[in-house]
């Protein structure tokens, strides 16, 4: 019965927050543009199946993945594991942040693995591969975001544990995009932006909040209430580096065979 | 399908080899677990398919549409509507206005009554909602004018920058955050579709260039505004 009951809350959940957006579309479609999309059945349909496969997807991370993401953040900011037995002993001496390396890496790979398994990211990868004829791969883009989030995330980690103020990372991050912007091919400026807010949504979010909540009340001297919140901030900034990093990467590569190809037919 | 799979099975390998080897605990509930793997799976699968066959097919022709029309007031009337109604239904956000709430009760800013805090937790959530609608107006108006994007984000860098000064300092991680939570996974595959679609429907416009950037400025201004509100109230 429970099975059941979930499986009803998440598709209402859902339907509820497609019905506004299908609300607005269908009104605008009807009411200004007094057109019938030429294949509306199929569109109809493919919203069907966006509604399915969200809740569907939904209810399979809130069965078996968050509880199980969100017992090792506890777990791994846990100070009886990260100290061994005499953890109030060593919590006395205040924080080493080395001590905590498994929080590090674990914040890494799931920030990883999180972001190469978010849906609007994928969305956004297609279109831009769609756009730019194939130019962009769609796995190249996914993997450079996927690395500017685990890049992000852990650093937001460290951030918590020693306890410096969130908005000289933010802003020095910021100085490292303006600069970059400067550098990187104009194509890839406005995908790297975008990418910075698509890869923060319903995989990421809740494990990431998770873990931030969990080494704040664990970490002596934090306040989960000022230093819980910000970890999503650092994995919005970070993919925005990472992706124009990549592109400038790519420039680069085919500059160097460019040269190589001219070189060998001056030979 | 098979896709879906490879998309998924980072994630299994990471819990897995922490559940194992780090934490060294047995995996509880294997056959739940396998039962969410493949509900996971199966989502993704649907999700993809009925993104191709729906949301990008309706965001592009209406995007066309619009171009077509030529009326730019419905078009920033639409935008504006889509921005403000995806958000402001947003399950992150309204725990994130909630969160909030709890933290201005705490640091004195308001009374630490329900009512007090309620208000306050919407007052924030159609903020961030209103920020939003204003974002994809400017968004699409960039791309009927073809200004390059990066002044208007480095702008908004800026304004950040120096708001993070004056605001209150409980507000500024919530802030920050709230860039992240406001593009849903519907919301963007539609605004993605609606700007590109724009910016290929109309002459003189690279969809790589004109095309992209809406959700870029939909996670940038809500950091202004609830700054803004946090130093408002």
């Amino acid at each position: 019965m429970d099975i059941l009951n979930e499986t009803l809350d998440v598709t209402l959940s859902t339907i509820k927050d497609v019905l506004p957006i299908a609300a607005i579309i269908f009104g605008f479609q009807f009411a200004v543009i007094r057109k019938k999309p030429a294949n509306l059945g199929q569109i109809l349909i493919g919203f069907i199946w966006v509604v399915i496969g969200l809740s569907l997807f939904l209810l399979g991370l809130e069965w078996c993945l968050f509880p199980l993401g969100r017992l090792m953040a506890e777990q791994l900011t846990d100070p009886t594991f990260i100290h061994g037995a005499n953890a109030t002993i060593e919590m006395a001496k205040g924080v080493n942040w080395q001590d905590y390396y498994w929080v590090y890496w674990f914040a890494f790979l799931i920030g990883f693995s999180t972001t190469i398994a978010e849906p609007s990211l994928m969305a956004v990868a297609i279109k831009a591969n769609e756009v730019s004829g194939g130019a962009i791969g769609i796995w190249g883009l996914r993997i450079a975001v996927a690395i500017g989030v685990a890049v992000g995330i852990s650093l937001g980690c460290y951030r918590i544990v020693v306890g410096d103020p969130i908005h000289w990372y933010i802003i020095t991050g910021y100085i490292i995009v303006v600069i970059q912007t400067s550098f990187a091919p104009k194509l890839i400026i406005p995908l790297a932006y975008d990418s910075g807010g698509v890869t923060t949504s319903t995989v990421t979010v809740p494990l990431v909040a998770a873990l931030g909540l969990g080494l704040s009340e664990t970490v002596p001297g934090r306040n989960p209430l000022i230093d819980g919140f910000g970890l999503i901030a650092f994995a919005s900034l970070f993919p925005i580096i990472s992706v124009m990093t990549y592109a400038q990467l790519s420039e680069a590569r085919a500059k160097i065979s460019n040269r190589k190809i001219a070189a060998k037919a001056d030979q | 399908m098979l896709s879906s799979v490879r998309d998924l099975l980072p994630i299994v390998l990471v819990i897995l080899f922490f559940q194992f080897f780090v934490l060294q605990q047995p995996l509880p509930n294997v056959a739940q677990l396998l039962a969410g793997v493949l509900f996971v799976v199966l989502g993704l699968t649907f999700f993809i398919h009925g993104l191709e066959q729906g949301l990008f097919p309706i965001g592009e022709a209406m995007a066309h549409a619009f171009a077509r029309k030529g009326s730019v007031f419905w078009l920033l009337l639409f935008a504006f509507s889509l921005g403000f109604g995806t958000t402001v239904a947003e399950p992150a956000l309204i725990a994130v206005a909630a969160e909030a709430a709890n933290v201005a009760a705490n640091g004195n800013m308001i009374e630490a009554t329900e009512a007090a805090k309620s208000s306050y937790a919407n007052g924030l959530r159609y903020t961030v909602a209103l920020s939003v609608g204003l974002a994809i107006v400017i968004g699409v108006i960039r791309i009927l004018k073809g200004w390059p994007i990066q002044w208007i984000i480095i702008g908004g860098y800026m304004l950040v920058v120096i708001m993070t000064m004056f605001a209150p300092r409980e507000i500024i991680g919530i802030a920050y955050d709230s860039g992240g939570v406001t593009t849903s996974t519907i919301t963007v595959p539609l605004v993605t579709a609606l700007g590109v679609g724009l910016a290929s429907s109309i002459k003189g416009r690279n969809p790589m260039v004109d095309g992209f950037g809406l959700i870029a400025l939909a996670s940038l201004t809500p950091m202004i505004f609830v700054m803004a509100y946090g130093m408002l109230i």
